[in-house]
């Protein structure tokens, strides 16, 4: 517990609490059509591609049409990101002169970014062309994530509208989200990245003599090393702001041309969580009452808060079993002590563990350090939030979603306590709502579950696991997490490209996008169509502390039953293992 | 009509044992397969027997007193739902069968043979054995049992309990006066009555059938928590599922112990289901109808029950719900000069005649305050003037003095065309008494005015505090009333309701509900006249008097045996109670998952990975002893909450918030630490008799 710990979380904590107003409420702005600072110069490009693309903006769609719409997008999507994979051999932008990507490599990619995954399973720099990594997988970055606010806006509508089928216009909310709020922050951040030394730039790698010759491991001596560039600041913005978190460097936010200084860490960190949390703020305003936002806001923080502190003082407190050999593990002026493998020196323990909660809890997935290489239970933390569904801030709009849907499902159980059957925000939550709300943490949960099972049972799945024991398993639990609630980030120490991860975790992250996305556009449909219930004395009240702790509690309760087996096997009893001499 | 409240007692022998039995016979996989949760437990008995059988064939791992011990339990679990279902069920059917004992109270005189005159034959039949076109005949001071027709006779009839006043009207054969209602009663003379429809009771027999269980369908709410369970199994079934492969995995990683089996994977599948609530879930419904049949309401569905817990606006009829029956002379006013005794005697004179209620009040208040009695009258021979709707007066004519009462306008025009005028003073007290919702009485005699009879409605003891209880529960409550808006809102001040409606019509009642629903709120009322069938038919829960008419009984979805108005009340009690049951139970089920993982998963793994002991916090005697003890909790608490479903969680009117908090402190906490307590209690015991 140093007083650097609290000076760092604490002002990582209070910048963000600054920019949810303002970003929050700027962007209610921008969703209920409403006019913007950035209007006069995004306005005539917004309708160009109105006109271009044959939309008309003022027609509304009901939760089919909707769910069409967002489905054709990611079809469209899905197809051109294998093409281009496919084909980079071919195509312009590939100084490095790199081949076609493999077919269930460019499979799982081509599903990791269109569904805001952004699970890797190959490394940037060794992989992808320039062209791959901008025209494919950063318009990705861009659509995926405007998608996911777009669909949370239309859920938004539902609460909001009554006695009517529509919930808005998909087309209209992804040029919306991405022209008014993706694209001018991302240029901001980029820009500011720049300047801290990140890397943007059409130049071929750099071969740079090395400061001591080595050799290689057929004995030749290597007095060269390439050093990968690239347009990486561009890429990097948006994969911090929009959740994506597929990193240009294999390395990803550990690599000192993706984030070389303290300050770098700062935004890169900042933004992960910017508009995630910004997002609450956006909800309580379009429903017309900010405390609902702020609820759902201090429920995520109060989640988010614990298992930092869980992670942060794991991982500070060090390995035991380094600590048995007298490894001096504590933290002083000349060191941050702790368990520093797989971190890197620039950040310590503090900003490792704020990233790797920070990442894990907004499906981000983006690493400035080795998930791997963290205590168990300082690992436990990570893997456990993205199995909360990622609901605690989460994907930008899919995180908030997830949230509400939590809530409709608390308002089930604990609103009928008070003698009421169930409404929020004025809305009947009723068997279908229940039913739907049933699919989308059902089948997330099912792929982890499944997809682990189908890993540790079959030898081609078991061929990958590297470390023996209870780790191996934390890996493989871990990697479908990460891929069945769309999160992306990567324990490592797996062997994750090979056919059969490519495409079981491919399959994970379509059921863990779609299967939400739809159940929670028809929750929207169903919503709207109903009429609005004014509160009164004997409703639930869903602002106050204490629905904050039973949305808390049901979030944890429905976790923690449906992982503490798999946890127990895992990362706990590697704990208790590792402690027990 | 009485109805003898039959609260049986929860256990009562006859129906615990009919109970035992049906446990038994719903273990029909018919039967089984419509509750999810339970049906899935099911299939864990049949499995765990299977395996027990198994182990007793083959050299299995597990001893077959292990493998019996837990399949034993499950099917107790299975049977203890069923149980509960039984007994809710052996309650209602009681509650129904005391239900139409309680109806067949009134009698009927069919009349047969060929003469059917007043001195016919006459045959004493329960009212319910009426058919249409039987011939009855009802004395002064019986009750006509069913709707009908008057062939003969003339007679005065209190129709109060379906209109609310309480003046008699004559009802005569042939004419517009010739239609009776079932309910209502004859005060004078006597009637002979052809049934024109069917008694009240083929109706009631319909919807008594409904308490009885036999045509239950579930409710939507109870359908939607239905289907959260069914997730929640679902999801608990891959994690157990799953646990196989994984315990494979971790049987090879650490190199000893054996695969998890197939016996401790169905008894923690069972222990984390949901079934503390799915065991409970129809006998929580079945209870709820049980307990407004206790209260002698009758309900067409549960459908009906569950939105009388969500009401928000209470549609209430003045006369009779926050009034006593009729207004009532509280007041005598003298004008200036003239004596309040004076007063109180000309005006008693004026209502010796009057049998109105309002009249009758007027000679109490006479005879309380001046000890006036009714006077031998004969010698001076009086002529009474009956009150018609022209003059709008009502008196007497004696000693060649005319004495009136009557309207302020009424009365003021009859002074007048004899030479008088309305003295300003009396123009004054009108005004106040109006003001204040009571109804001015002028009484004058010949051209002199003498003073005002002030009339006013009684608001029944009580009633405010029970209004401030709704309004804390978040419910409105509206007026309703056929009086002027001013009558209307001073009454309503008085009785403390949110709202009123004033010279309320039949329209302006449909058009208010609709209006509130409108505006997403639901509205309940209680209604008995033909005219409230269609806002009886709008409202959301519409109770209707069984003293009312067909049509409203036929438009509601309640009847009240007892025709009490503030039954409402009750009604919406019983609506949030059910409510709060069903969702008590759920959290404490799910709570209740959190110590079985602790007392089984360590249990499970105890071979593969001793350090997973750590996790063991109750400290349990064995492994098998862990698994045995928290399945026989799960069962065990399922009867232990069979009281609890029957009987509901009490509601409490103290806003959403605290009855929030409350619950959750004993349903949510009280449902995370009772396993453990409990589980630990059944651990030591087992080791205690040695039986594991």
């Amino acid at each position: 517990m140093t007083p650097n710990a609290f000076l760092q979380i604490g002002l990582y904590v209070g910048v963000l609490l600054v920019c949810i107003k303002p970003l929050g409420l700027y962007m209610a702005q921008v969703y209920s059509g409403q006019a913007t600072f950035l209007g006069r110069f995004v306005g005539p490009v917004e309708r160009l591609i109105y006109r271009l693309c044959g939309v008309d903006p003022d027609a509304e769609m009901s939760w089919l049409q909707y769910a069409t719409a967002v489905l054709m997008l990611s079809l469209v999507s899905f197809v051109s990101v294998y093409g281009i994979q496919r084909l980079q051999g071919l195509l312009p932008l590939n100084p490095e002169s790199l081949s076609a990507v493999s077919s269930d490599s460019s499979f799982n990619t081509a599903v990791s970014f269109t569904t805001n995954t952004n699970w890797q399973g190959y490394g940037g720099e060794t992989t992808m062309s320039y062209l791959t990594q901008m025209l494919a997988l950063n318009v990705q970055n861009f659509l995926s994530a405007a998608g996911g606010m777009a669909v949370l806006v239309a859920l938004v509508r539902g609460f909001t509208r009554s006695n009517t089928e529509s919930i808005g216009n998909f087309w209209v909310d992804l040029v919306r989200g991405t022209l008014y709020i993706l694209l001018p922050l991302s240029l901001v951040l980029a820009i500011a990245l720049v300047s801290q030394g990140v890397v943007q730039t059409f130049s071929s790698y750099e071969e740079v003599a090395l400061v001591e010759a080595t050799v290689n491991a057929d004995g030749e001596s290597v007095m060269t090393q390439k050093i990968a560039v690239g347009p990486a600041a561009s890429q990097i913005a948006i994969k911090q702001l929009g959740t994506n978190g597929g990193g240009f460097f294999n390395v990803n936010s550990s690599h000192p041309f993706e984030n070389p200084t303290p300050i770098s860490n700062f935004l890169e960190l900042l933004a992960i969580l910017l508009i995630p949390a910004s997002l609450c703020y956006t909800f309580g305003e379009m429903v017309g009452d900010r405390r609902q936002g702020w609820a759902i806001l201090a429920a995520m923080s109060f989640i988010f808060l614990g298992i930092l502190v869980l992670t942060w003082t794991s991982e500070q407190q060090g390995n035991p079993v380094l600590a048995d050999l007298g490894v001096d593990q504590a933290a002083s002026e000349l060191q941050p002590g702790g368990n520093m493998e797989g971190k890197e020196t620039r950040f310590g323990i503090v900003n490792s563990a704020l990233w790797a909660v920070a990442t894990t809890s907004a499906s981000n997935g983006s690493v400035n350090s080795m998930h791997d290489s963290y205590t168990p239970l300082g690992g436990l933390g990570p893997m456990w939030l993205m199995q909360l569904g990622e609901v605690i801030f989460g994907g930008v709009g899919s995180g908030l979603y997830g949230m509400l849907v939590f809530a409709i499902v608390a308002v089930f159980i604990s609103g009928l306590m008070v003698g009421r059957t169930p409404e929020y925000l004025g809305k009947k939550i009723g068997a279908f709502e229940m039913k739907m709300a049933a699919l989308v943490i059902l089948l997330p949960c099912a792929m982890v579950l499944l997809g682990t099972a189908s890993a540790v049972v079959t030898d081609t799945g078991r061929a990958s696991v590297f470390n023996p024991g209870p780790h191996g398993f934390s890996e493989v639990l871990y990697a479908f997490s990460s891929a069945g609630n769309n999160n992306g980030s990567a324990f490592a120490g797996l062997g994750a490209n090979t056919p059969f991860y490519n495409g079981m975790l491919g399959l994970a992250m379509l059921v863990g996008r779609f299967w939400v996305m739809l159940p929670v556009l028809a929750i929207a449909g169903s919503l709207a169509v109903k009429k609005t219930v004014p509160a009164g004395a004997g409703t639930l009240p869903t602002h106050t502390p204490l629905f904050v702790v039973l949305l808390v509690a049901i979030v944890v309760v429905v976790g923690a039953l449906s992982f503490f087996p798999a946890l127990a096997l895992g990362p706990i009893v590697e704990h208790l293992l590792s402690t027990a001499n | 009509m009485s109805h003898a409240k039959t609260t049986a007692r929860l256990f009562d022998p006859a129906i615990f044992k009919q109970a035992v039995l049906a446990s038994f016979s719903k273990l029909d996989p018919r039967i089984q397969v419509r509750n999810p949760v339970m049906f899935a437990v099911y299939l864990g008995s049949i499995l765990t027997t299977v395996l027990w059988v198994n182990s007793l064939m083959a050299t299995g791992n597990e001893s077959s007193g292990f493998v019996l011990g837990v399949s034993a339990w499950l099917w107790f679990t299975v049977l203890f739902a069923n149980f509960a279902e039984a007994i809710a069920e052996g309650h209602g059917k009681a509650q129904a069968a005391s239900l139409k004992k309680a109806r067949t109270t009134v009698t009927a005189r069919k009349l047969t043979g060929s003469e059917t005159g007043r001195h016919g034959l006459a045959e004493e039949i329960p009212a319910t054995d009426l058919k249409v076109d039987d011939i009855v005949i009802v004395k002064a001071g019986e009750t006509i049992p069913a709707d009908g027709e008057v062939i003969e006779g003339v007679a005065s009839v209190d129709e109060s309990a379906i209109t609310g006043e309480s003046a008699p009207v004559v009802r005569e054969s042939g004419g517009d006066r010739s239609a009776v209602t079932g309910g209502t009663r004859v005060i004078s003379d006597w009637l002979i009555i052809r049934v024109t429809t069917l008694p009240g009771s083929s109706f009631l027999d319909r919807m008594i059938s409904m308490v009885e269980g036999a045509k239950r369908q579930k409710t939507p709410n109870e359908i939607a928590l239905a289907i959260l369970l069914a997730a929640l199994t679902l999801i608990f079934l891959l994690v157990v599922g799953t646990l196989l492969p994984y315990s494979i995995f971790s049987v090879e990683a650490s190199g000893q112990g054996r695969p998890i089996s197939l016996t401790v994977l169905v008894a923690l599948f069972v222990c984390l289901a949901p079934t503390t609530i799915g065991a409970l879930l129809s006998a929580i419904g079945i209870a709820g109808m049980n307990r407004l049949s206790q209260a002698n309401v009758i309900a067409m569905s549960g459908r009906a029950v569950e939105a009388a817990g969500d009401v928000d606006v209470l549609l209430l009829d003045k006369t009779g719900t926050i009034t006593l029956g009729n207004r009532q002379a509280t007041r005598f006013i003298p004008t200036q000069g003239v004596d309040e005794k004076e007063l109180a005697e000309v005006a008693h004179l004026a209502s010796m005649a009057d049998e109105t209620a309002e009249g009758r009040s007027i000679a109490v208040l006479a005879k309380k305050q001046y000890g006036l009695r009714g006077r031998e009258l004969e010698h001076i021979k009086p002529h009474f003037v009956p009150f018609s709707a022209r003059t709008r007066m009502s008196g007497v004519s004696l000693d060649g003095q005319e004495i009136r009462k009557g309207a302020t306008e009424a009365v003021e025009e009859h002074v007048r065309s004899l030479g008088g005028s309305l003295p300003g003073d009396v123009r004054t007290i009108v005004q106040e008494i109006a003001n204040a919702g009571g109804t001015p009485l002028v009484v004058c005699r010949d051209a002199h005015v003498l003073g005002v009879i002030e009339l006013k409605d009684i608001v029944k003891g009580g009633i405010k505090e029970r209004f401030a209880e709704l309004r804390q529960m978040g419910i409105k409550t509206v007026m309703i009333t056929g009086d002027n808006p001013l009558t209307a809102g001073a009454i309503a001040a008085e009785a403390g309701v949110d709202d009123f409606l004033a010279e309320a019509t039949p329209e302006a009642k449909l058009s208010l509900i609709r209006d509130y629903q409108k505006g997403g709120r639901l509205v309940a009322m209680t209604g008995d006249g033909t005219n409230d069938a269609p806002a009886l038919a709008q409202a959301d829960v519409a109770v209707a008097m069984n003293s009312g008419t067909q049509a409203a009984k036929e438009a509601g979805n309640m009847v009240d045996l007892d025709s009490n108005p503030t039954k409402l009340i009750e009604i919406v009690n019983i609506g949030k109670q059910l409510l709060m049951t069903r969702g008590s139970l759920t959290t404490f089920s799910i709570a209740n998952d959190v110590a079985k993982y602790f007392a089984i998963l360590p249990a499970a793994f105890a071979a593969t990975y001793p350090a997973l002991k750590t996790l063991d916090l109750m400290r349990l005697s064995s492994p098998s002893s862990a698994i045995l003890s928290a399945v026989i909790f799960n069962a065990l608490v399922i009867i232990a909450l069979v009281p609890l479903a029957l009987k509901g969680v009490t509601y409490r009117p103290v806003g959403a918030t605290q009855l929030l908090r409350n619950n959750l402190l004993i349903y949510g906490l009280g449902g995370l630490i009772v396993p453990f307590i409990g589980i630990k209690a059944i651990d030591v015991m087992l080791s205690i008799l040695n039986l594991v």
